[in-house]
C-alpha cells in the first residue's frame, strides 16, 4: 500500500538538481577552533557532495556528541545532531525506514568507540548502507581533555596526569573485525586524498568506515603530525591502492614484503628486493586487509592509509525490503480485517 | 449414569504443572473454547522465568487460570474452583488459592516418591486425608492415555505428551464445553502429522469419557451465555493487541510502520507478532540493545515512519536519555512499557504499576510527555490507537503503560472492521516558502514536520536547544525558558482533547475509589459488587496519565474521601495529591499480582463503615 511518505516523495524535484559546493555550505559561523582538524574534512565534504548524483534533499547528516557532532549544521542537508553515541544506532533507524536516502554519519571517537562502541560493532556486522566518518584526534576534546579509547598508554591527559594505562582500539581493525564491508583511513591533512575516500565510501553499498585523523590543535596537537605532515608522512605511512605494490617512501624506495604471515619492510635501492618482491594490495582479501590494519601501531612498519577493504555484501536495509517483497509476492499483500480477525474466532 | 447438572454463574479454573506440561496450551484452548461458547473470559498465564526449570520443582510451576462466567468478568478470578495438578509441586504451590470445597484433578504419576519429595511434601496428599474438604480426583492419567490408545499406532513417547490434552477433556466435560473448536484447532495445528493429531484427538475424548463414565464424577457444571453484543470474537492478549494497534495505526495515519525492539519479559511478544508482519510491510529492528532500539525508532520518525519501541522496566530505564531526544526534538514516537515487578531485574514475569513516576518525571531537564494507561487486553488496541493519534497531533513521544498482566493476559474481543475505525492524520509541512522547523500550530503547538526527501526544507534538528520558530541552535537563556514552557503547554492542552474522567456510581458522596491502568478489573468488579450491596459508592478509572483528564479537580471536589489502589507504593496518589492538594487514601500491594476484587472489597467496606480514616 502506498503511504503518505510515498506520495509525498513522488512529487517531482523543481530545483534543477544541479548542485556547487556552496549549495551545501549554511548560512552559519563554523564555530570549531581556528586549525581543528574537523574543518579539514568539511570542505572536502561539501565539494563532493554535488557528485554523489543525489538531489540535495535526499541527503542527511547524523552525528552525536562531541565536537564532531556540530558537523549537520555546517552542511546544508536535512541533519539530527543527536545523543552520546546514538548517532549509528539512529541512522540506521533512518536508512531501515528510507532507503532511498543518503545518510552520512559523523563521530568521534569517544563517540563512537567508547559510548556507542556497541552500536558501530553491530552496524558493521549488519552492514546497513551508512557512510561513517569517525574524527579520531585521540582524545576527549569537547569535555577538555581526558584519555579517550583511542589514546595511547602513557598519554598524558587531565584524567591521566601520570600517563593513560588503557591501551587503544585500532579502529580500523575493530571495523574489520566486527565485519564492516568498507574500511579505510585518511587524514585531515590531505584534502584531495580525503574527498576521494569520502567518495569511495558514498559509491560502497554497505557500512562505509572511514578513520579520520584530526588534529586537536587545543588538547592534543601534533599527535598525527608524524603520519600528516608532508616531510614525514610519506615515511611513515603507506598509502594502499588496489592491484598496487605497496610502495612507500619519499622516493618510492621503500616496500612491504610478506615474511610468513608477517610484513616486513625492505628497502628497494639495494638490490635485494624488487617491486615484483611486494605485496600487492587486494581490498576484496579480507585476511589481507587484517594483517594490513594490524600493522597500525607497530613502530617498524608505516602506517596503511587509504582503503583496506571493500567487499560485496547485500545492505541490511535491502534485504529487509527483499524480505517484504518476498512476503507479498509468495503470500499476497496483507490484508488488516484478516490480521485482525486470527486464526480463531467465533461469531456472536 | 446419572449426573446432576449444576447451574453457576461464572468459574475459575487453573491448569498447573511443570514448564513442560503443556499447561500454557491448554488454558490457551480452554479459553477460547469458553469464549466460543458464548461466555465472558479473562485468562491469566502464570509461568516461571526459568524457561524449563528442574522437573517437578516448586519453582518451575507453570500454570494458567482461566476465569468465565456469563457476566461481569473484569478479572482473571481471585480463587479457583478447579485446579489441574500435574505434579505434587503445582498442587502445593496452588492449594492456598483453591475454594474450600474445590476440586482437584491431580495426576497421580507426578505425586510419586521424587515429586513429594521435590514438593517437600512429608506423606501424599492424595492419599493422607489432608484434602478431605475437597473433591479430590486422582488419576492415573499416564495409564489411563495409554490404554486408551493403545489400539493405535502410535509411539509411548506421543502418547506420554497428551496427558495435558487428556486433562483438558476431562475440564471440557465438567463444564459442558464442546471439543469441536479444539478438535479443529489440533486438525489445524498438527497438519500433516497424523498420529500427533490421531493422539490428541483420542486423548481429549478419552479425558472426556473418562469423567463420563467414573461416578466420582457426579456434578457436571453449566455457565449460561453472556449477553455480548453481537459480532465476531477472538481472544486476544494486551501485547497481541499493541502489534495490531501498531499496525492498524500506522494504516490509518498512511504511514510506514517502524519498530525498534530489544527482547525483554514480558514485552517480547509484541516484537514477536511484528516481526511476523513483514507482508503488510512492516519494518522491524531487533537492536543491539535497548538504547539502539528507540534511537533507531527516532531515527525512522525523523524519516516519516510511525514509529515505536517496545520494552519493559529495565528496558525503560535505558531509554531514558533517547526519550528526551524525543522530547527535544517534538518527533512523533510510541514508547510501550510492559511494566514488571523491579528495581532492577526485580521479578521479571510478575506485573507491577511501578513505572508511572518514571513515566511522568525519570528524565533529565522539564522532559513532559503523556502517557496513557491499558485498563485490559483488549484496551491495549485502542490505546495504542490514541497514542498515535496523539503523537502525530501534537508532534510528540508518547509513553503506553501497560503491564505483565494484561500484557500476556487474554480476554474476548470484539474484532473491529477496519473501516470503521476512524482516520489518524499526519501533519507534514507542506509549504517550503513558509516552513521552520519550529515554527507552530497556534492551536495544539506542534512544530512542522518536514522530512528528509521535502524539497527546500532542509534542516537540522537535535539535542541542543532550539530557538523557537527558525530551530536554529540557541543558548539564548530566554528563549530556553520560552521553550520549556511551550513543551509544557503543548502537552498540558492535550487536555482538552480528551475524553473527561467519567464517575460512575453516586455522583457525589463520601467515598470514591479511583483506579488506573490493569487495575481496573478487579477495581470494576469490586465497585460492582459493593454497589449491588446498595452502598453508597463511586468509581472512576483512568486510562490518561498525562496528562489527566480536566475535569479531575472538580471530581476530587464532590467527593469527601478518595481511595486509590494502586500495585506500587502509591504513585497515582502521590500525583493527585501534589497536583490536587486533596489527601488520598492509597491502598497498595506489590505481590506481583493483580489485586484480588475481594481484598479491594474488603478494604472499601472498612472505608464505609469506618467514617473517621481519611488518608
Amino acid at each position: 500500500m502506498k503511504t503518505v511518505v510515498d506520495e509525498m516523495l513522488e512529487r517531482p524535484h523543481t530545483g534543477g538538481g544541479v548542485y556547487t559546493a556552496k549549495d551545501f555550505k549554511p548560512n552559519v559561523d563554523v564555530r570549531w577552533c581556528a586549525g581543528c582538524g574537523a574543518i579539514s574534512v568539511l570542505s572536502p565534504a561539501q565539494r563532493l557532495m554535488p557528485d554523489l548524483g543525489v538531489s540535495k534533499e535526499k541527503i542527511v547528516y547524523v552525528s552525536g556528541i562531541g565536537c564532531s557532532g556540530r558537523f549537520p549544521y555546517y552542511m546544508d542537508t536535512y541533519g539530527f545532531h543527536s545523543i552520546h553515541g546514538r548517532a549509528l544506532a539512529i541512522a540506521s533507524g533512518l536508512k531501515i525506514a528510507r532507503p532511498d536516502l543518503s545518510v552520512w554519519v559523523v563521530m568521534g571517537d569517544g563517540d563512537n568507540m567508547s559510548i556507542g562502541g556497541n552500536h558501530f560493532i553491530h552496524t558493521c556486522r549488519r552492514n546497513v548502507d551508512l557512510n561513517i566518518m569517525m574524527f579520531n584526534n585521540e582524545v576527549y576534546s569537547l569535555t577538555k581533555g581526558q584519555y579517550s579509547p583511542t589514546s595511547h598508554r602513557g598519554q598524558i591527559t587531565k584524567s591521566s596526569p601520570l600517563g593513560a594505562l588503557d591501551d587503544p582500539f585500532n579502529p580500523v581493525a575493530l571495523a574489520l573485525g566486527a565485519g564492516a564491508t568498507f574500511v579505510a583511513r585518511g587524514h585531515d591533512k590531505d584534502r584531495t586524498q580525503l574527498q576521494h575516500l569520502l567518495k569511495r565510501a558514498s559509491e560502497h553499498k554497505g557500512a562505509a568506515f572511514i578513520e579520520i585523523y584530526t588534529n586537536c590543535r587545543i588538547f592534543n596537537d601534533g599527535a598525527f603530525d608524524l603520519y600528516t605532515n608532508a616531510d614525514t608522512r610519506e615515511n611513515s605511512t603507506i598509502f594502499l591502492e588496489h592491484g598496487k605494490p605497496l610502495v612507500f617512501g619519499k622516493t618510492k624506495n621503500k616496500g612491504i614484503i610478506m615474511d610468513g604471515y608477517t610484513p616486513r619492510v625492505v628497502n628497494l635501492d639495494q638490490g635485494e628486493h624488487s617491486v615484483s618482491d611486494l605485496l600487492i594490495h587486494n581490498e576484496k582479501d579480507s585476511t589481507l586487509a587484517f594483517i594490513l590494519a594490524n600493522m597500525t601501531y607497530n613502530e617498524d612498519l608505516p602506517r596503511p592509509m587509504g582503503v583496506l577493504q571493500a567487499i560485496d555484501r547485500a545492505p541490511y536495509e535491502q534485504r529487509i525490503v527483499n524480505q517484504i517483497q518476498h512476503e507479498i509476492v509468495t503470500k499476497g499483500e496483507g490484508d488488516l480485517q484478516t490480521l485482525l480477525t486470527g486464526e480463531t474466532s467465533w461469531l456472536v | 449414569m446419572t449426573k446432576i447438572i449444576e447451574h453457576l454463574e461464572e468459574a475459575t479454573i487453573r491448569f498447573a504443572g511443570d514448564s513442560g506440561d503443556g499447561m500454557q496450551l491448554v488454558g490457551t484452548q480452554f479459553s477460547e473454547t469458553s469464549g466460543f461458547a458464548g461466555n465472558e473470559v479473562n485468562t491469566f498465564p502464570d509461568y516461571p522465568s526459568e524457561i524449563r526449570a528442574p522437573e517437578g520443582t516448586l519453582y518451575g510451576v507453570s500454570a494458567f487460570q482461566v476465569h468465565f462466567g456469563t457476566k461481569n468478568i473484569h478479572t482473571s478470578g481471585d480463587f479457583i474452583d478447579v485446579l489441574v495438578a500435574m505434579n505434587a509441586s503445582s498442587l502445593k504451590v496452588n492449594m492456598k488459592n483453591l475454594k474450600k470445597g474445590g476440586i482437584i484433578i491431580a495426576s497421580k504419576d507426578g505425586f510419586d516418591a521424587r515429586n513429594l519429595t521435590l514438593a517437600k511434601y512429608e506423606s501424599n496428599p492424595l492419599e493422607d486425608g489432608s484434602l478431605k474438604e475437597y473433591e479430590v480426583h486422582a488419576i492415573d492419567i499416564a495409564k489411563e492415555v495409554k490404554s486408551e490408545l493403545a489400539d493405535l499406532d502410535i509411539s509411548s513417547k506421543l502418547i506420554g505428551k497428551t496427558k495435558n490434552i487428556f486433562t483438558l477433556g476431562i475440564a471440557y466435560w465438567l463444564f459442558h464445553r464442546p471439543l469441536e473448536p479444539t478438535v479443529n484447532w489440533i486438525n489445524k495445528k498438527f497438519k500433516a502429522k497424523d498420529d500427533v493429531i490421531l493422539a490428541n484427538v483420542h486423548a481429549l475424548r478419552a479425558g472426556w469419557n473418562y469423567a463420563e463414565r467414573n461416578p466420582a464424577f457426579q456434578h457436571q457444571y453449566v455457565i449460561d451465555r453472556s449477553q455480548l453484543q453481537p459480532g465476531r470474537y477472538r481472544n486476544i492478549t494486551g501485547n497481541e493487541a499493541v502489534a495490531l494497534g501498531l499496525v492498524v495505526a500506522a494504516r490509518k495515519a498512511k504511514l510506514p510502520l517502524f519498530l525498534g525492539s530489544y527482547p525483554i519479559t514480558p514485552a517480547t511478544d509484541i516484537l514477536h507478532a511484528i516481526s511476523g508482519y513483514k507482508k503488510y510491510g512492516v519494518k522491524h529492528l531487533q537492536a543491539e540493545d535497548e538504547i539502539a532500539g528507540i534511537c533507531s525508532a527516532i531515527g525512522a520518525a525523523f524519516g516519516g515512519s510511525l514509529a515505536a519501541t517496545t520494552t519493559s522496566g529495565p528496558g525503560l530505564s535505558l531509554k531514558t536519555e533517547a526519550m528526551g531526544l524525543a522530547v527535544i526534538t517534538e518527533l512523533p514516537l510510541i514508547i510501550v512499557d510492559v511494566q514488571r515487578a523491579g528495581p532492577s531485574t526485580g521479578l521479571p514475569t510478575k506485573a507491577e504499576q511501578g513505572d508511572l513516576l518514571m513515566g511522568m518525571f525519570g528524565r533529565h531537564g522539564e522532559a513532559p510527555m503523556p502517557i496513557l494507561a491499558a485498563s485490559s487486553p483488549s484496551d491495549c488496541f485502542d490505546i495504542t490507537m490514541e497514542a498515535t493519534r496523539i503523537a502525530l497531533k501534537y508532534m510528540t513521544p508518547v509513553l503506553i503503560l501497560s503491564d505483565g498482566y494484561i500484557g500476556q493476559a487474554s480476554e474476548p474481543w470484539k474484532i473491529p472492521t477496519v473501516a470503521s475505525l476512524p482516520e489518524i492524520a499526519p501533519y507534514f509541512a507542506t509549504d517550503a516558502s513558509q516552513f521552520a522547523p519550529y515554527r507552530r500550530d497556534e492551536k495544539t503547538l506542534r512544530r512542522q514536520w518536514a522530512i528528509p526527501g521535502f524539497e527546500g526544507m532542509e534542516h537540522r534538528i537535535g539535542g541542543l536547544e532550539k530557538e523557537d520558530g527558525s530551530g536554529n541552535v540557541s543558548s539564548d537563556a530566554a528563549n530556553h525558558e520560552k521553550m520549556v514552557k511551550l513543551r509544557q503547554e503543548k502537552i498540558d492542552r492535550i487536555a482538552q482533547d480528551i475524553p473527561d474522567a467519567v464517575v460512575e456510581g453516586d455522583q457525589e458522596g463520601d467515598l470514591l475509589m479511583i483506579s488506573w491502568g490493569s487495575t481496573y478489573g478487579a477495581a470494576k468488579t469490586a465497585f460492582e459488587q459493593i454497589k449491588a450491596q446498595g452502598q453508597p459508592f463511586s468509581f472512576v478509572h483512568l486510562r490518561y496519565m498525562n496528562p489527566l483528564p480536566k475535569n479531575m479537580a472538580e471530581i476530587l471536589g464532590r467527593f469527601q474521601r478518595v481511595l486509590v489502589p494502586e500495585l506500587n507504593m502509591g504513585q497515582l496518589q502521590f500525583l493527585l495529591q501534589a497536583k490536587y492538594l486533596k489527601p488520598i487514601i492509597g491502598f497498595h500491594k506489590m505481590l506481583g499480582r493483580p489485586f484480588r476484587s475481594s481484598e479491594l472489597e474488603e478494604k472499601i467496606m472498612s472505608l464505609l463503615t469506618q467514617k473517621e480514616i481519611l488518608v
